[in-house]
């Protein structure tokens, strides 16, 4: 066991995978020499060579174009989006190639690849940044959708998805990437992918979070639970596509009421999948409506509104507020 | 000093003249490979013409014929070795075909069987791309993996001129020279996309030329003139397997319409057609081949009498194929179907709304 930040837990995998399996290259826009803008990439290209570990010419539809090739022709290449607001460049290689290349040959050919990406808010970056777009991937059938909110995950579910035949979008909150760390074993462990994580059992409500919002539901929930006596369930969810429906219903049955909490805008978002699920599977088990704590349906904003435009503590309160108040 | 546009003289390799006469360099060509070059093109134009007729009586969906267009496809497919990849979009049949995809597989595509696209890992045919020029980023991976493996196989993406506007075409070239890669771009400028003029693609005299920019070779050929896109596609496969990647355009033309959806005399002068009927690919090899006394007008009759019938015998093959059901949709999205297209894959049955 070692402690680690996520980003040094990203970096130990990447380099665990890369030494484990030659078929493994990683490649994305800065990732070689600088080791990645947040340094997720430090060191491989030494140890590695610049054929395993390469820098491309900024183009976005070409790091994952050419991954979906090689991915096809057996590699397993890990590249590297710099921000997910940069991701509509590659829009069509990820929903219309990587996602269908299964579908599209009968099953005769795959993609076995990961698109790495930082998203998430709360860094005071320039526009297109800190967009949590993983609502358009749920929507892209072929695509499974992974999210770590600590580095024991980041380790877990990186490896999983390295090692798994499908594509796989993973996202790194970059809020996270340096917040704490943790103890993480340095020997191989996978955490299933499209497994939910309860992070606190609870009998009053359940709050259905991922990602960069995850330690932030935490402490509101443990002050929350210590200020009116109540007893709240987390579930981390991990992989947004496929969804865990399984916990999320298996909670909300038992609970009775659900607050979700996420950073992309509200409309047609992940939060509203999750309340649909909840109403076709357990409508009869709910005593209030589904609160939805997200993003408003605006561009992400400045930095110097995006305190309150993000789901902050203040919001997730009220949230749980309006949904005990029924 | 200012780059003029335009200023680079980019010469088209030519071998027949449109009466089938040598006017280039004589190329070392085997009979039986000349021969064979015809026959292959003899058997594509009689699957496209076959196929409109088909579509017309709708018993296939639509087709994007590929009429004018055999010789440019058959010379550079019949140069690639097996271990090669093609990478094409929805005009590539005859590229396909002597690349190794059935006729009857191609017929399942066109007929909407989920089938369609699954010889991809036996024949080294990528599965048909409908996106303009997303496939040219996929034979760059391709070539990039067969780089990393040491396979020594070159990658060929083919597209039109209209996708050379696209920005997956400029990420792709740019790629390939950046990174050496064992792959050729095979543009067949057919003059026409939909109902768009070459010229109004792109301001540059040539595609060729564009090679420039990126670091590449290019090279312009006629594309009605199979000898010559044979020996011109043969040459870019040793650059390629070098590690240097090739830009080819073959100018050539859409005898026919976009796809069968389309109307073509909405858009351009009939005139125009009948001046590049001249050009015919089949008519100058065929001259050729009858010039040099290795084909007669019986043997015409006769090839493309066999042509049609293994049209018929492999359009009879995919109509007693299984078709295609909903449930097996599902099966197709990921390696491991989640809880959610189980459930979706279950209710198709329940609910009895589809069989």
């Amino acid at each position: 066991m070692t402690k680690m930040t996520m980003i040094e837990a990203i970096n130990f995998t990447l380099q665990k995978e890369m030494e484990r399996d030659n078929r493994v290259i990683c490649l994305g826009e800065d990732i070689g020499k600088n080791g990645g803008v947040f340094r997720a990439t430090d060191g491989l290209q030494a140890l590695f060579g610049e054929k395993r570990v390469v820098d491309t010419p900024i183009a976005e539809s070409a790091i994952v174009g050419t991954a979906v090739g090689m991915a096809a022709r057996g590699l397993r290449p890990v590249a590297e989006i710099q921000f997910l607001g940069f991701i509509y460049e590659a829009m069509d290689q990820m929903a219309a190639q990587a996602s269908r290349i299964r579908f599209r040959s009968a099953g005769t050919l795959t993609a076995p690849m990961v698109v790495r990406s930082p998203f998430g808010g709360g860094v005071r970056t320039p526009e297109l940044h800190s967009d949590s777009l993983e609502g358009l991937f749920l929507h892209s059938p072929g695509m499974k959708v992974v999210m770590p909110s600590s580095p024991y995950d980041a380790k877990g579910l990186l490896a999983a998805s390295i090692r798994d035949n499908d594509p796989v979008l993973f996202l790194e909150p970059m809020k996270l990437y340096r917040a704490f760390k943790e103890e993480v074993p340095e020997e191989d462990y996978l955490l299933e992918i499209g497994k939910a994580n309860v992070l606190k059992e609870g009998e009053d409500l359940t709050v259905i979070t991922y990602g960069p919002t995850v330690p932030l539901v935490k402490t509101v929930v443990e002050q929350f639970e210590k200020q009116e006596g109540l007893s709240i369930e987390i579930i981390d969810l991990r992989t947004i596509a496929p969804l865990d429906e399984d916990t999320i219903i298996a909670s909300v049955q038992k609970t009775g009421r659900a607050v979700i909490v996420h950073e992309a805008v509200k409309t047609g978002g992940p939060g509203a999948e999750i309340s649909a699920l909840i109403n076709e599977k357990a409508l009869f088990h709910l005593s209030a409506p589904i609160i939805r704590v997200t993003g408003f349906d605006t561009p992400y904003p400045v930095p110097s509104v995006e305190d309150d435009w993000l789901p902050n503590a203040a919001r997730i309160s009220q949230g749980i507020h309006e949904v005990l108040s029924h | 000093m200012w780059i003029e546009p335009n200023e680079r003289i980019v010469n088209q390799v030519q071998i027949l003249d449109e009466s089938g006469s040598i006017i280039g360099t004589n190329p070392d060509i085997p009979d039986e490979d000349l021969i064979a070059l015809y026959k292959w093109m003899v058997q594509a134009r009689t699957f496209d013409q076959r196929a409109l007729k088909l579509q017309r009586q709708g018993r296939i969906g639509t087709y994007a014929p590929m009429i004018g267009q055999e010789a440019a496809q058959i010379g550079s497919a019949y140069a690639l070795e097996k271990r090669d990849w093609i990478y094409p979009s929805y005009r590539e049949v005859a590229a396909s075909l002597v690349h190794g995809v059935s006729m009857s597989n191609f017929f399942l595509y066109t007929m909407g069987n989920l089938q369609g696209g699954s010889s991809a890992s036996v024949t080294n045919v990528f599965p048909v791309q409908i996106i303009i020029g997303a496939q040219c980023l996929h034979a760059v991976g391709g070539a990039w993996a067969s780089k990393y493996n040491s396979e020594n196989s070159v990658s060929v993406a083919y597209i039109g001129d209209g996708g050379t506007s696209q920005g997956d075409f400029h990420e792709a070239l740019n790629f390939a020279g950046v990174y050496k890669l064992p792959v050729v771009f095979f543009v067949q400028n057919n003059q026409w996309a939909i109902s768009v003029p070459r010229s109004k693609q792109t301001a540059s005299d040539t595609i060729a030329q564009k090679a420039a920019a990126y670091g590449i070779s290019g090279i312009q050929v006629d594309g009605n003139d199979v000898l010559a896109v044979y020996s011109t596609m043969k040459e870019a496969l040793e650059r390629a397997r070098e590690g240097k990647p090739v830009l080819i355009e073959a100018v050539t033309y859409r005898q026919g319409p976009h796809t069968t959806a389309d109307d073509p005399t909405k858009y351009r002068q009939n005139e125009e057609v009948e001046a590049w009927l001249d050009k015919d690919p089949l008519k100058r090899m065929k001259a050729f081949l009858l010039d040099r006394n290795l084909w007669n007008e019986e043997l015409d009759q006769q090839e493309f009498e066999i042509a049609n019938e293994k049209v018929s015998k492999a359009f009879e093959k995919a109509s007693s194929s299984p078709t295609s059901k909903t449930s097996e949709v599902f099966d197709l999205v990921y390696e491991q179907k989640p809880k959610q297209l189980i459930e979706q894959q279950n209710s198709i049955v329940t609910e009895g709304a589809l069989k």
